[in-house]
């Protein structure tokens, strides 16, 4: 029966074969938005071999595929997280107020540039910087206007911050001190993913190596004192934006991933006492089935690595969890609003690929930050998909698609392929050194702009569909210039405020654990207490530890 | 044979976003310029003194951190007080209309905005310079 079925199907398919090649084809690429050629049709063929049970099983259980929890989006909703801070901390807190007000479930907060490269405010590798794409912090005093009034107790906050990272949640455990919250209680995550700095954001302070041990650092601090933060949010995000295809932001990430584990493991920590509060954090781009696989296929190869490769007991560390932002490299700043069209494209295969946690861009983000107006709608957006859609009513609905589970295999099996070559250049860093990920990922980004030059790849409002002259008609928002003085005053009164002999003692003790490879946490959490400002915070650490400077390639 | 244009594409400030650079500096080079990039967290001073060592006749100036207002005339007032004001100082980024126009009113060159086909950006700097 089973034989005469299968006959069957390879005679259909032998006949539509022959009808479908006697069609003419548009005139178009039929691949993803990563180049990856794709079949017109996906039969029972091409998942010769599939086993339901090892290849997926069944929702919260391993290898994850369908999904981390039980129940999914029935039991809860993905968390809905607007990334967001410019300005003052008084303009950034509240923009909070009012996310929060209009139904947003959790923080996240962008720093601007002189944070983010660990500099105050008034040094004048700043000038200019100050408040432009994010928040400025430069002492404890900044972050205690930016939480004012929210109640660290009651909300979970994400940092996008790196370098500085243990610095910033240090910062955030002491405004909770001073509200009262044990730091046992906070939740969020601090982003605090070096390797993808490196490889693609770009925004680091010192050279690998010392940078990993803050950062597992930071990973044994939080098992004792903040049990229920997200000490890494493993990224992809920036690759992507950098312009690496789907297989390349899969596989680099989870490499990164792999480096972090081992780091811990080598700093003498068990795997299972950090690996479940490692996050991962992706891009949703345009091309719907292909970001949905990569989703399905990150999940599966973290469980099997996390089981197989690094021996984690604990099924906490097998699954992976994941934030997802739509990708801003796919906004044209050309007709604008049709950015919400795209970014809710690319929200939808976030959630129907699983993700914890979700960013939506504003249709102005290739213009300026994001109006109130704009990240409204985006919100808005979220909560379209959630409550009208009906995607969120039953768990991986694509699951053992012909097509889905075709490409979440292939993306496995080539993520696969990319981590045997990371291994032959000697591991993650090896290879930064060696430029391979940043090569990789210019080559790729050269190869689409070309493909949308050459006209093959349509943009709409770019390459086609143009409105000449267009005139921009959506608002715009500036920064406040105010915002440089603002800072200023702030910090000057902190410096003529605090004791001097204090911050002496606090820096001190830093210099000293730098040194002797002692905990750096509970010394950042000193300089923070103290009102030690940011950049002098890190200034000890740049003369200890040195600045990374990269051999700049295009 | 006519001289090779010469181009030194910079990342001026804090920001990390060399997409658009690295692009750029490619699309030149294929277009038959020689192209120096500077890589990141260049000082507006750096930059200068890499464009004179460099003898370029351009700077291109790639910006999505917001600081364009405070870099652009830095560089060119930088560029002036060495005596080499005719170094064209173009660039782009996420750059607004108004500010291009400012911009555009001390003397900088065309800025050019996300989704523009790099050989306008050739063409420009073609005509530009000869």
């Amino acid at each position: 029966m089973a034989v005469e079925g299968q006959t069957h199907l390879r005679e259909i398919i032998e006949e539509w074969e022959e009808r479908a090649a006697g069609r003419e084809e548009r005139d178009a690429l039929f691949e993803t938005v990563s180049g990856r050629p794709i079949k017109p049709l996906y039969t029972p063929e091409n998942l010769e071999g599939f086993d339901y049970v090892e290849q997926l099983g069944v929702p919260g259980a391993y290898p994850y595929t369908r999904g981390v929890q039980d129940n999914m989006y029935r039991g809860r909703l993905w968390t809905m997280r607007q990334f967001s801070g410019f300005g003052s901390a008084e303009d950034t807190n509240a923009r909070y107020k009012y996310l929060l007000d209009h139904g947003q479930t959790g923080l996240s907060v962008a720093f601007d540039l002189p944070t983010i490269m660990g500099r105050d405010s008034d040094h004048p590798r700043s000038e200019g910087e100050v408040g432009k794409c994010g928040v400025a912090i430069s002492s404890l005093a900044d972050m205690e206007v930016l939480f004012d009034g929210i109640p660290l107790d009651k909300v979970s906050t994400s940092m996008t911050i790196n370098a500085p990272a243990g610095l910033l949640l240090a910062y955030y455990i002491a405004v909770g001190e001073k509200q009262n919250v044990d730091s046992a209680v906070l939740r969020g995550t601090i982003q605090n993913d070096i390797l993808k700095e490196y490889i693609a954001q770009k925004t680091w302070i010192f050279p690998p190596a010392p940078s990993m041990r803050i950062i597992t650092d930071i990973f044994a601090f939080c098992r004792d004192h903040v049990p229920k933060w997200n000490t890494i949010s493993i990224s992809g995000y920036h690759i992507r934006e950098a312009g690496a295809t789907a297989v390349q932001e899969l596989a680099f990430t989870l490499a990164d991933g792999f480096a972090y584990v081992e780091a811990g493991i080598e700093a003498g920590l068990d795997v299972d006492e950090f690996a479940p509060r490692l996050s991962l954090f992706f891009n949703a781009h345009l091309d719907f089935f292909e970001e949905i696989a990569k989703y399905r296929a990150a999940r599966r190869i973290w469980a099997r690595h996390m089981k197989e490769k690094y021996g984690a007991k604990n099924p906490r560390s097998w699954l992976m969890r994941f934030h997802t932002q739509t990708a801003g490299c796919s906004l044209t700043a050309q007709q604008p609003e049709n950015n919400i069209v795209r970014t809710a494209l690319e929200a939808l295969a976030g959630v129907l690929g699983g993700t914890q946690s979700l960013h939506t861009n504003s249709m102005d983000e290739t213009l300026a930050l994001p109006t109130e107006k704009a990240v409204l709608i985006a919100l808005r957006t979220q909560q379209v998909i959630a409550h009208e859609s009906g995607v969120a009513n039953t768990i991986d609905p694509l699951a053992v698609s012909y097509f889905v589970e075709s490409l979440t295999d292939q993306m496995e099996e080539e993520a696969e392929e990319y981590f045997r070559k990371i291994d032959e250049l000697g591991g993650v860093l090896k290879a930064i050194d060696a430029g391979f990920f940043q090569q990789e990922i210019a080559d790729a980004a050269f190869a689409y702009q070309k493909k949308i030059e050459r006209g093959k790849r349509v943009v709409v409002g770019v390459n086609k569909y143009e409105i000449p002259d267009e005139e921009l008609t959506i608002e715009v928002l500036k920064i406040d210039p105010e915002v440089e003085r603002i800072q200023m005053e702030r910090l000057a009164r902190v410096r003529s405020e605090r004791s001097a002999a204090d911050v002496e003692k606090a820096l001190g003790g830093l210099r000293q654990a730098a040194r002797d490879g002692t905990n750096v946490m509970p010394h950042f959490l000193a300089c923070a207490r103290a009102y030690a400002t940011l950049g002098e915070t890190l200034d000890v650490l740049r003369e200890e530890f040195g600045e990374y400077k990269e051999r700049p390639i295009f | 044979m006519a001289k090779k244009i010469r181009v030194l594409i910079a990342k001026p400030g804090l920001d990390g976003h060399d997409r658009g650079a690295k692009v750029v500096a490619r699309a030149l080079r294929d277009a038959g310029m020689e192209v120096i990039y500077t890589g990141l967290h260049q000082t507006p001073e750096a930059i200068v003194e890499a464009a004179i060592q460099e003898d370029v006749d351009v700077v291109g100036l790639s910006i999505l951190s917001g600081a364009h207002m405070t870099m652009f005339p830095r560089v060119k007032a930088l560029l002036a007080e060495r005596g080499a004001d005719h170094i064209l100082v173009t660039g782009g980024g996420i750059i607004p209309e108004d500010d291009i126009e400012a911009l555009g009113g001390e003397g900088i060159g065309q800025l050019f905005g996300p989704g523009t086909n790099t050989d306008e950006i050739v063409g420009y700097i073609e005509a530009a310079v000869s």
